[in-house]
């Protein structure tokens, strides 16, 4: 018998007196041992129904029809005893973000602790389990580490503690929502590495939700493809991947480039034997201290860039890639002359930028755009479309309010959005809409040169895909040059020409896509590509 | 094109007007509606206050003294026969003008400090907001009865001693607003865009800062009210025979047993103005997100 057996599931939310149906006619199982993985686009379904398994749905969700099966209990509309006695003991979760799932004012060794004595341990067996939990985990120094507080761990170590956590109730079961996607590659691949170890020595069965579908792939032993509430397509991966029954399947694969290419990270542009256009922006030996104030040292700098050199060729991308805290997004906003560099120079076409004052820096703004990360920051609540798209032609006095109009159809039409949205506010557009909204303003004066800041990396991949397609098409219409900031190596594959490949404020890599990416020479962007998931496609 | 234009049509979630939204929602509330309609009430009763009421409030009737509530006197008639209705509602003017003028004093003054404090940080904010500390040390009635005591009474220095009392609070809750608004990456895009710093505080700090704001400014209404009825009854208010919410409320106190509605009614008008703004304003806060 299967550990969960699900039947016929609906799902929905009441709002406004209505219940607006989340999942659909769901039928899951979960065997013992067994890793499936559940894949779909924020709002498929997936999360709902891994919240409707645990008994966790929000107030206004409501279990319409259907049976949830746990461990031969029923947990659709049980009450609150029932599902307590199979949290923890029969099924324990692992929580999306690891920044905000562990209490900030209790020790993490006291917080894993109360999951064993839910147990029914106590005394001073429990000390040591909690130790053994850690080590389990994966957490070097668990001694130390039981004593420290959330604040004081990596994201990735946290993750850790949470997987120890839901190790720790001994449970046959446990749901990893999105566990990895608030961390960096590397470590995304490290910890699930360790968790898929974890579950096959212990014959748990782990129910993992993504919206990877290489992650799910290279992870699972049965994959559930979820779209709109139901379930559209399922089974093994190498089944999934290379015979895909459903046109949804089969459009999540194109749009994951390395599953695509058969599991490896094909490079788009191959610019290898083409001479490289003279640059529009170069910054050269470019560095960046940051003032700290240390506690116990007093104030001390701390070198978030040292000799940094980028160079972006006219018409091309350059990306620069790494994990959080490297320096990438610095060097964008020195390139921008958001901030100023502490050594080195700055040229953009031909000009001299670092040590200019904002009003010598203006007129340099036409030439130079950025377009951020988050859809949902990036416009202003109160503006609509219409007014986020002129604002830079108003800042300059371009035109009068006839040709500022012409000129925002003019715009959206480019990132291919209807006319009718001008007046739209950002709450009524989704994220894909937004980020087109953002790109549209930061064409607006007709600059040349983009710099985009994880420009894709906050939406689902579909939308990814498409933005993508719309920053390469525009490319080549208009002549722009990109530098494109991004973690994400796949999608750097796909768009770039040239990548620089930083690592604690330093370029460790730097070359052709096609070259860096197929023939790395340093340790380190050898590992970051071995991270990028969607391995499984090349079996 | 074309297809591009579908896929894009496609993605598209929340269709419905949001501003129609927001207005149903208030619909959908009764006890708002009631709210808001007694302070509207009230609000006209302080400019027309004639409109209200038939009977003049100092026409004394020796032969109708202390008559309980009625259909002739809606609340009654005080120990020389007023009506104390037709009292209550010349009592309004100056707490209801004051409480306004207070307001604008408080927003200008608050709004001025919090958003000088909050954008330029630093030195500039280190000084304002220790300022602003030492307001906050000092009670506001206290400091209100200082300022009556020093300029005498009069619609002007009771807004002037109401207003600085509140100021504390707008300024605190306009200069945590900005110092959010500022690291947005809106903010920074528009400077990316060449808007000068000043385009960007009126159009995009100012705008997305004053919806708490806003919601301070209706509950620090009520507590203006108290305040003036407070100085009122004290003792600071308007000479005799002028009715005044806080003097009519003092003046029945003598006669509680005899003649309950003396005090009871004219303060239940007041605590039902003030419970009224509280209600609107943790409406605001609750709609708003």
């Amino acid at each position: 018998m299967s550990l969960v057996e699900i039947s016929g599931l609906n799902v929905g939310y009441v709002r406004h007196r209505h219940i607006q149906p989340a999942v659909t006619g769901l039928d899951l199982t979960v065997g013992q041992g067994e890793v499936v993985a559940i894949v779909g686009e924020s709002g498929s379904g997936k999360t709902t129904t891994g919240n409707a398994l645990i008994g966790l749905l929000p107030s206004n969700g409501r279990i319409t029809a259907g049976s949830i099966l746990v461990d031969g209990v029923q947990t659709a509309r049980a009450n609150e005893r029932t599902l307590r006695r199979l949290r923890g003991s029969t099924i324990g979760l692992i929580p999306q973000d690891p920044m905000v799932g562990l209490n900030p004012t209790k020790r993490i060794g006291a917080q894993i602790a109360e999951a064993v004595k839910l147990r029914g341990i106590g005394g001073p067996a429990v000390p040591r389990q909690v130790l053994d939990h850690l080590a389990q985990a994966g957490v070097p120094e668990p001694e130390l580490r039981a004593r420290q507080y959330p604040h004081e761990l990596s994201g990735g170590l946290r993750q850790r503690v949470l997987i120890a956590i839901a190790l720790a109730g001994r449970p046959k079961l446990i749901i990893a929502d999105e566990p990895t996607s608030a961390l960096d590659v590397t470590v995304q691949k490290r910890i699930l590495d360790h968790l898929g170890g974890l579950v096959r020595e212990q014959g748990i069965s782990l129910l993992i939700i993504t919206h990877d579908l290489a992650v799910a792939a290279d992870r699972a032993d049965r994959v559930v493809v979820m779209r709109q509430g139901r379930k559209v397509d399922e089974g093994d991966p190498a089944t999934i991947l290379t015979a895909p029954r459903e046109g949804y399947t089969r459009q999540l694969i194109a749009a994951a480039p390395r599953l695509a290419h058969h599991g490896q990270l094909q490079a788009h542009f191959d610019v290898r034997d083409e001479p490289a256009p003279d640059p529009i922006l170069t910054l050269t030996g470019v560095g960046k201290t940051f003032a700290v104030d240390d506690p116990r040292r007093g104030r001390r700098g701390f070198n978030a860039l040292e000799d940094v050199s980028v160079t972006v060729p006219r018409g091309r991308t350059h990306a620069l890639v790494g994990e959080s805290g490297c320096g990438k997004t610095t060097t964008l906003r020195i390139a921008l002359g958001l901030e100023s560099a502490t050594t080195g120079s700055v040229v953009l076409d031909g000009t001299e930028i670092s040590g200019l004052s904002w009003r010598g820096m203006r007129p340099l703004r036409r030439k130079a755009q950025l377009v951020h990360q988050d859809p949902f920051a990036t416009l202003d609540p109160k503006f609509t479309v219409r007014q986020s798209v002129t604002e830079p032609l108003v800042s300059f006095r371009i035109g009068d309010r006839r040709s500022r109009e012409a000129r925002a159809r003019d715009l959206l039409d480019q990132v291919a959005l209807p006319a009718a949205y001008l007046d739209r506010l950002p709450a009524e557009l989704s994220g894909g809409q937004r980020q087109r909204v953002a790109i549209a303003r930061a064409l607006a004066l007709e600059p040349r040169l983009l710099l985009l800041d994880e420009p894709v990396s906050a939406l689902d991949v579909l939308v990814q895909e498409q933005i993508l397609r719309l920053l390469a098409d525009l490319q080549q219409r208009l002549g722009l040059s990109y530098l494109f900031v991004s973690h994400d190596l796949s999608v750097v594959a796909e768009i770039a020409h040239t990548v620089s490949v930083m690592n604690a404020g330093r370029v460790v890599e730097q070359g052709p896509v096609a070259q860096v990416f197929s023939d790395p020479r340093s340790t380190y962007t050898r590992e970051l590509i071995d991270a990028v998931p969607g391995r499984r496609a090349a079996a | 094109m074309t297809a591009a234009l579908v896929v894009a049509a496609e993605e598209t979630v929340g269709e419905k007007p949001a501003r129609r939204a927001r207005a149903g929602v208030f619909a959908r509330r009764p006890g708002f509606l009631l709210a808001s309609l007694y302070v509207a009430f009230v609000v006209a009763v302080a400019f027309r206050p004639a409109l209200f009421t038939g009977q003049d409030p100092y026409a004394t009737d020796p032969a109708a003294a202390m008559r309980a509530p009625s259909a002739a006197h809606l609340f009654g008639t005080d120990i020389y026969g007023r009506d104390l209705w037709s009292r209550v509602l010349h009592g309004s003017p100056l707490t209801i003008k004051a409480t306004l003028i207070a307001l604008v004093i408080a927003l200008i003054a608050g709004l001025g400090l919090g958003i000088v404090s909050g954008f330029f940080g630093g030195l500039t904010d280190s000084l304002l907001m220790r300022v602003i500390d030492v307001l906050l040390a000092i009670p506001g009635l206290l400091l209100a009865l200082s300022i009556v005591t020093a300029l005498g009474y009069g619609t002007i220095p009771v807004a002037v001693a109401v207003g600085v009392g509140i100021v504390p609070g707008f300024a605190r809750t306009t200069r945590a607003e900005v110092l959010r608004v500022k690291t947005l990456p809106y903010v920074e895009a528009a400077r990316a865009g060449g808007a000068s710093w000043t385009r960007v505080l009126l159009r995009h700090i100012l705008p997305n800062s004053w919806g708490p704001v806003a919601v301070l400014a209706v509950l620090d209404a009520g507590v203006a009210i108290i305040a003036i009825a407070s100085l009122s009854f004290l003792g600071f208010g308007a000479a005799p025979p002028a009715a005044e919410w806080g003097t009519l409320i003092a003046d029945g106190r003598n006669y509680l047993v005899t003649a309950w509605w003396l005090s009871l009614l004219p303060g239940l008008f007041v605590a039902l103005l003030v419970l009224s703004l509280n209600h609107i304003a943790k409406t605001f806060q609750e709609v708003t997100p």
